[in-house]
């Protein structure tokens, strides 16, 4: 199950969700377009490539888990749904409207959004208990969880670090998405992270370092992963917030805000351009 | 009088389903002694996690447990596994209607010398606040271990409020609990005493001494579901009574008060007493401390002599 598409195939699909992403917080006149953006090239890897899936069974047992504890960046989530078939595109629209299965924040009521966030910090305790599950019951699907690297300023986050190398969850794979940005400033200025890979690995974890844009790389590091040994890895993702639109790229403005309608056609032509 | 605590009893109950449900797990937060969880523990290691002190990590991995078809259950201290994850069960647990039980022991006044911290007077309140949550306050024993029975069979995410010292047993030993029941433990015609959890055998003792001593019929319900609660006891209590007195061990606040009162106010207004914390207490025997902040049998038949006067 999944796609398996190949390396043009997974850039075209990458260019789909970053208009979709624009258009869904521009009509919303709200949401968070930049972590959508810096994350878009990793979802479009996973959903293309590396994630086992049925998007007509969404609750398929065997499947791997993609968990966004980052869930504010949600419009990545439902536009890679949407493409790859778990609902309608059509749908996207109604993104942060009344009566849509698209919550402002990702919500479990969305077919194929495995937890409900908002709140940073749990994913990857729920992570954690997802791949013990998976351990508990023999089975061999995968568990993903995508987290921001503001989001890192989290204590429960090195709750769960410590919990997943104390319980072997070689099942268990953390995207940091490394975009440099959260809501008020730099996260160097908020809370430095540096030095991050060190810091995984001093928890036990197997730690890998990539550009979360480069879709070939990105699928190199996802597919040298061995899910043999018992150590949980972290793919540390070096990634550009507002990713692919000039305006927006490393802008901290458009962390949680979209674009307006002249903006959005601008941003449209230069993804479509690229 | 025969006493047990339900800490304990529930502790031996969780083993027990161990054996017949398979999805059972537990995850604890380093207490798993003095919740009793050990004994799951001891026999059931690959479906028991601790993770450490760690209360919030605790309650999204029960989530993340839940989510993939088994049947956790969250396990520490009242005040360690309400007030510090609680945005981790709003979120998590709560907004998602996860099966989570969440069976927490050492609640209330009585956790006694450990003193103001350990003393959960808010847990009730707390629960009640996360809307999908179902929420027993079993008075004794055995009611516990029916309490943890009814909250690992009912879907949904459940609280149970657990004591820590051995308090009187006070219902037989194979009592089973409805979701949203209460029983009668005394009839009375004259004034109805609502109570929850530990309170339940004062307020019995209260109603014998207002008939022995002093020619007043009290009726006693224990009221042990506070999420479904039961509505039509309390508007027929409503109906029948001169006034009705809440009984609890817990702030007066978001409780059992709070919820009769919202319930009698909107059917069938009638005076709601309470007999329930006011204050932070301090550190003490239970004893000692019941006695000193209100929470005895005499403190409730003073409570109800004043207001029938």
């Amino acid at each position: 199950m999944g796609f398996c598409l190949n390396i043009n195939e997974i850039k075209e699909l990458a260019k789909s969700i970053r208009i979709d992403i624009l258009n869904m917080t521009s009509n919303a006149n709200s949401g968070h377009p930049g972590g959508s953006l810096s994350s878009t090239d990793i979802l479009a890897v996973l959903y293309g490539d590396i994630l086992k899936y049925d998007s007509k069974n969404p609750k398929w047992e065997d499947r791997d888990r993609f968990i966004l504890s980052k869930a504010h960046a949600c419009p990545v989530l439902y536009a890679a749904l949407a493409e790859n078939g778990y609902f309608e595109k059509s749908e996207l629209l109604t993104f942060r409207k009344l009566n849509s299965r698209l919550q402002g924040h990702a919500h479990i009521k969305t077919p194929g959004v495995e937890m409900s966030g908002g709140s940073l910090g749990q994913g990857l305790s729920f992570g954690v208990g997802v791949a013990l599950s998976a351990k508990l019951d023999k089975k061999n699907y995968k568990t993903f969880v995508l987290l921001g690297d503001g989001e890192l300023n989290e204590g429960q986050i090195w709750e769960a670090i410590m919990t997943a190398k104390k319980y072997k969850l070689g099942n268990l794979v953390a995207i940091v998405d490394k975009n440099g940005i959260q809501n008020d400033r730099f996260t160097h200025e908020v809370m430095d992270l540096n030095p991050l890979p060190e810091k995984w690995k001093s928890f036990g974890w197997e730690c890998f370092e990539v550009n979360g844009h480069d879709v070939k790389s990105l699928i190199e590091v996802f597919q040298s992963i061995n899910f043999e040994n018992s150590k949980p890895k972290v793919i540390i993702a070096d990634t550009i917030k507002g990713k692919g639109v000039s305006f927006m790229e490393n802008n901290p403005d458009f962390h949680g805000k979209a674009a307006n309608p002249d903006q959005l056609k601008q941003a449209i032509a230069e993804i479509n351009n690229h | 009088m025969e006493t047990g605590s339900t800490r304990e009893y529930a502790g031996k109950k969780i083993l027990e389903l161990g054996a017949i449900i398979p999805n059972l797990c537990v995850v604890g937060a380093d207490l798993n002694k003095s919740t009793f969880t050990n004994l799951f523990a001891a026999k059931y290691p690959d479906r028991f996690f601790d993770v450490g002190i760690a209360e919030q990590n605790m309650v999204n991995i029960a989530a993340g447990l839940a989510s993939s078809g088994k049947i956790p259950i969250v396990s520490t201290f009242a005040v360690f596994g309400s007030t510090r994850p609680m945005d981790q069960l709003r979120v998590g647990v709560a907004q998602s209607n996860l099966n989570v039980k969440v069976i927490l022991t050492h609640a209330g006044l009585i956790t006694g010398e450990d003193g103001i911290s350990a003393q959960s007077l808010e847990d009730i309140s707390l629960f009640l606040s996360l809307h999908s949550f179902s929420v027993l306050v079993p008075s004794d024993a055995y009611e516990a271990q029916a309490a943890v029975e009814l909250a690992v069979n009912t879907p949904g995410p459940f609280y149970v409020r657990l004591s820590r010292p051995a308090i009187p047993i006070i219902n037989k030993e194979d009592i089973k609990l409805k979701h949203g029941g209460s029983n009668i433990m005394v009839e009375g015609s004259d004034i109805s005493i609502l109570a929850c959890g530990y309170m339940v055998h004062h307020a019995i003792e209260a109603s014998r001494v207002l008939k022995e001593k002093h020619g007043i019929s009290a009726k006693v319900v224990n009221v042990y579901s506070l999420r479904p609660i039961d509505s039509e006891m309390i508007l027929n209590c409503a109906s029948k009574s001169r006034f009705i007195l809440t009984v609890e061990e817990h702030f007066k606040y978001g409780g059992l008060h709070s919820l009769v009162s919202q319930i009698v106010t909107q059917n069938n207004p009638v005076k709601v007493h309470s007999v329930a914390m006011n204050n932070y207490a301090e550190s003490g025997t239970t004893d000692e401390l019941v006695k000193k902040y209100g929470l005895d049998s005499q403190s409730i038949v003073e409570k109800v002599l004043a207001n029938l006067n």
